[in-house]
């Protein structure tokens, strides 16, 4: 089965075409970016569908005492799960590899990017700092689960508005939501590349994904920095086919961005 | 833990509720059949500000294989709150009691209805996600279980109708909200209906109440559950009705 669909793949690929009709470098259409799908549970919220593929993903701040060694600063913990729900490849239980790398990638990302500014999360040094924990959940996986879910986060982070805080019992006054919205410097986003054979191609669908020989996740700023890499599958990269790859994702990160409007 | 809130005394039958329903209106209610392309069967159902997802998959083999029934399908559902989807801190994933007990109420209030020995050793993977809540989210989960059991073009005997009913202010109501739930008093009573027979496929209560009330609760309950279903058969028909 595996060996067909990389066969029909790879055919398709050699005359320069995609089964969809699609450009090597081109994303699915329509790429779609909906604010507050949750306004009244989550803090902040947001769907995103690129083509088929659909990603929620969820904010809650809550107020808990800093790590030891970053006293003024706020904790920021993202996760993804792959629901069975939105693939017949998922399964129940403890988080899979792939969940957890997923998870990994795109926290390492927002986190080295810097774009959440962790100082201002603090409320009192060393006693008590915002935790922000942004959840990603994919609906239904076309493909690229890798961008979508960053692009989700990314979105429901711009969502996001501060619950109310009594400073007097430390307590999160989740009814009364604020209108301030979490410190964000950046946007950034990650554009995965994926090898077949002597191609280079973003945004797989699903047998093209079940097809690749490697990959590389490239997280990008606004100004065209890198914040983080990580490659997959078994195959290696030449060092041309890496210079290819990170200017093809900054470019393409750069038009993935334009659909980040921000919510009201 | 939320603290119940004190009530005014108890109004006069009719009255209006805190959101302005009458006793027997439902919350805003939108039901979608086909939301989730991979899924063998898929629906999504919002009742107010409740909005419940549900996937079906299968029947496929199961495993484990001792979990195995060579007489039947076994029917598995997974009820699940996404993790900003509470009303106050975010919940912790994965399973909970609370969470493992809702999964088993919704097999039993979906297994009747089905002909599970039609697939001996398979499985039916029904899984029920929460994108926001605000009560009633078990049964907003078994109304879309049953229409994605539909679309996965599984032989039914008759869908299942899901609302909870309870008594709030004295007064016996349909489809209560959290904000309903929490009062002083109320007593939450979800329920399961098979819309044909009227057979009751899931009662829980929990509160105080007179076995009068209670009868009087299960009749707005076989009631109001009609307006679902007639909602349930339409998002099935839309859903098929251009191929």
């Amino acid at each position: 089965m595996h060996k067909i669909v990389k066969e029909h793949v790879s055919q398709f690929l050699s005359k320069g075409l995609r089964e969809d009709g699609r450009a090597l470098d081109q994303y699915r259409k329509p790429i779609t970016i909906e604010y507050g799908i949750s306004p009244k549970s989550a803090d902040g919220s947001a769907r995103v569908k690129i083509g088929g593929t659909e990603v929620v993903a969820g904010v809650k701040l809550e107020v808990d005492t800093p790590y030891p060694d970053t006293e003024d600063q706020g904790n920021l913990i993202i996760s993804c799960e792959l629901l069975p729900l939105s693939s017949p490849e998922f399964e129940s239980g403890p988080p899979s590899i792939d969940s957890i790398e997923l998870s990994r990638v795109v926290d390492r990302a927002v986190r080295e990017s810097h774009a959440v500014d962790l100082q201002k999360l603090c409320i009192t040094k060393g006693e008590k700092v915002w935790v922000l924990f942004v959840d990603v959940y994919p609906i239904n996986d076309e493909g690229n689960l890798f961008d979508a879910a960053h692009l989700a986060a990314i979105a429901a982070l711009q969502d996001a508005r501060f619950p109310g805080y009594d400073a007097k019992t430390g307590k999160v006054l989740y009814d009364e939501k604020t209108s301030k919205k979490l410190p964000l410097t950046g946007l950034p986003l990650s554009v995965t590349v994926h090898k077949i054979g002597d191609h280079l191609l973003v945004d797989p669908v699903s047998a093209e994904e079940q097809s690749m020989d490697a990959r590389l996740t490239v997280a990008s700023l606004d100004d065209g920095t890198i914040c983080a890499l990580q490659k997959g599958g078994a195959a290696p990269f030449k060092r041309e086919e890496i210079e290819k790859a990170v200017e093809l994702a900054i470019t393409k990160a750069k038009e993935l961005r334009k659909h980040l409007g921000g919510s009201k | 833990m939320v603290l119940k809130k004190k009530t005014g005394q108890a109004p006069s039958k009719g009255a209006k509720r805190a959101d302005g329903r009458t006793a027997d209106e439902l919350r805003p209610f939108e039901a979608k059949v086909g939301v989730i392309n991979r899924a063998d069967g898929s629906a999504m159902f919002k009742s107010g500000k409740t909005i419940a997802l549900a996937a079906v998959y299968g029947p496929r083999e199961l495993h484990p294989k001792f979990l195995q029934n060579p007489e039947k399908a076994v029917l598995r559902c997974n009820y699940n709150m996404m993790t900003f989807s509470g009303s106050g801190e975010r919940v912790k994933p994965g399973p909970s009691r609370r969470s493992r007990e809702i999964s088993m109420i919704i097999e039993k209030a979906l297994t009747p209805v089905l002909n599970l020995e039609l697939y001996p050793n398979a499985v039916i993977d029904v899984y029920v996600e929460l994108l926001q809540t605000d009560a009633g989210t078990r049964c907003a989960g078994v109304t879309a279980a049953a229409m994605a059991l539909a679309d996965a073009g599984i032989p039914m005997k008759d869908l299942v109708s899901s609302v909870s009913v309870g008594l709030v202010n004295g007064q016996i109501v349909a489809d209560l909200t959290k904000e309903e739930e929490d009062m002083e008093g109320t007593v939450d009573v979800p329920t399961a209906v098979l819309p044909r027979t009227g057979e009751f496929t899931l009662l829980q209560l929990d509160g105080h109440m007179t076995p009068e009330q209670l009868q009087e609760a299960l009749e707005l309950s076989t009631k109001v559950s009609q307006h679902i279903y007639a909602a349930q058969k339409k998002a099935l028909k839309e859903r098929y009705h251009h191929a």
